[in-house]
């Protein structure tokens, strides 16, 4: 059986998750409808505008069947996704979804010509990796709850976080053909496509 | 640690995908264009459809102008430069806007030469008319392609033959042997290796956006479909009779571009959209897409 995993597609650079769950071997579906939670075992919301997309999701009826689906399956959130997966975001323009018992601040590297690539070690269930992280006016997660895992720090900060199904990461990994959480998240704990990244800041 | 480079220019025009980049001239309207759901806001002075009307010499905005709508949203700001002036860039560099508009809008600095673009650290989007344009500001460093349209004219055909002619010409390129790409580079204008990208992949090699003439959801819908990844709405908002609810369904439209039930319930109601011109009535020598090359 395919594994099929919905990636929100309100707005924002979700056709480049496609990519990364189709390498493996998992089937993306695009997620415009809360109907279409019912057919997908888990859900990545991506990079984008967390202001367009609260408005996207209040508009849409999304808020509730979200919230719901994250009970039960395992949710992945990438920079703006990661901001809505939140308990806290001290900004009224948003309204996280609180799938994370975390408070991430918005722009928190400042606008995009603070944006940048760095490497970065990671460490979930016992697999270890160096990958490239992309940060794009990215967030900060300021304030950890109890039941949440810091899986990598970018200069003493946390910047990917795990709390039981689900993974909120400041980065972008889908724009480094990254597939460590995806993997992990989604395919089985096993595969051995778990491996190191080739570090390829350096190598470009 | 790599700062400015080109994978992290393109990066954020990737995440306004799916987006409404909205034109505003005021902190009130960038409010407005934010609370609607634009991804970004494009910050300048009067918007197209009265700078075609004032005439005169169309320069980049007053850098307080641009701060104050910086301060007013926590959306990505946008702000124009003319074609060619690299200095009004290297301002709009220092005020850390998040995207630069090297943009046909504004009354061109040099008949010569557009921006050389991977100089900055900051993204630029330029506009085309066709793939041989496109890939010419690729290769100066533009992140991002926008279909150049008509600006402030109110009326959509001119995008739609700049995203047709776009998309025809990738086409071409996918369907063409090695052996023959390099003439066709010729006949183009275009640099080779880009051409080469652009035939494998089937697709540009930075977003491409929709722009020049967009006033309705139908069509921000029509030109998604033609292949479009996003719109900038210019004129298109803040001169239509309604602004915040015809910014609220443009966004709406985007995202669901295409079920034409959900466009139906979202284009109900909206007032009158912007009066707009027929493009034959525009007196010869005054179309904006004609500047820039």
């Amino acid at each position: 059986m395919v594994v099929k995993v919905g990636v929100l597609s309100l707005q924002g650079d979700f056709a480049k998750h496609h990519r990364i769950l189709e390498v493996l071997g998992m089937e993306p579906v695009n997620v415009r409808y809360p109907r279409q939670l019912d057919g997908v075992e888990g859900l990545i919301i991506p990079g984008g505008e967390s202001t367009t997309m609260t408005k996207l999701i209040r508009r849409n009826h999304f808020f509730e069947p979200l919230i719901e689906f994250g009970k039960s399956n395992p949710v992945m959130g990438t920079c703006a996704g990661l901001i809505l997966m939140a308990t806290e975001v001290p900004d009224a323009r948003v309204n996280p979804l609180g799938l994370l018992d975390i408070t991430v601040e918005r722009n928190a590297y400042g606008r995009q010509v603070h944006s940048f690539t760095d490497a970065l070690k990671v460490s979930v269930n016992q697999h270890h990796t160096r990958i490239p992280a992309t940060f794009i006016r990215a967030p900060k997660i300021t304030a950890l709850g109890d039941g949440v895992r810091v899986v990598a720090v970018y200069r003493d900060e946390p910047v990917a976080v795990q709390q039981d199904k689900h993974i909120g990461l400041a980065f972008h990994p889908e724009l480094d053909d990254v597939p460590f959480f995806h993997n992990i998240l989604f395919g089985s704990q096993t595969n051995t496509l778990i491996q190191d990244q080739p570090d390829r800041i350096h190598a470009a | 640690m790599d700062k400015g480079s080109f994978e992290v220019k393109v990066g954020l025009a990737e995440m306004l995908k799916g987006g409404v980049i909205m034109d505003v001239t005021t902190p009130e309207q960038a409010k407005i264009a934010e609370a609607a759901g634009a991804v970004a806001v494009m910050a300048l002075e009067r918007i197209p459809a009265d700078i075609r009307k004032d005439g005169g010499i169309a320069r980049m905005s007053d850098p307080s102008m641009i701060k104050s709508i910086q301060d007013a949203v926590s959306i990505p700001v946008m702000a124009k430069c003319r074609i060619g002036h690299f200095a009004e860039a290297q301002i709009l560099e220092a005020l850390e806007v998040d995207f630069i508009d090297e943009s046909e809008v504004l009354t061109p600095a040099d008949e010569a030469n557009h921006i050389w673009k991977h100089d900055f650290k900051v993204p630029f989007v330029c506009g085309a008319r066709d793939l041989g344009e496109a890939l010419r500001r690729i290769g100066e460093g533009a992140a991002m392609i926008r279909t150049k349209g008509e600006a402030g004219s109110g009326n959509i055909v001119e995008a739609v033959r700049h995203m047709r002619l776009i998309q025809a010409q990738i086409k071409e390129l996918t369907v063409m042997g090695q052996d023959t790409l390099m003439a066709r580079a010729k006949e183009l204008g275009a640099p080779f290796h880009v051409v080469q990208q652009v035939a494998k992949l089937g697709k540009l090699p930075v977003p491409n956006f929709a722009a020049g003439g967009i006033a309705t959801p139908a069509d921000a819908s029509l030109m998604m479909q033609l292949g479009a990844e996003s719109v900038f709405v210019g004129s298109g908002i803040f001169k239509s009779e309604d602004p915040a609810p015809r910014a609220e369904s443009i966004v709406a439209a985007v995202t669901y571009y295409n079920d034409p039930e959900k466009l139906a319930e979202i284009s109900t109601g909206l007032g009158s959209a912007m009066k707009g011109l027929d493009i034959s009535e525009i007196p010869e020598g005054q179309l904006l897409q004609e500047r820039g090359w």
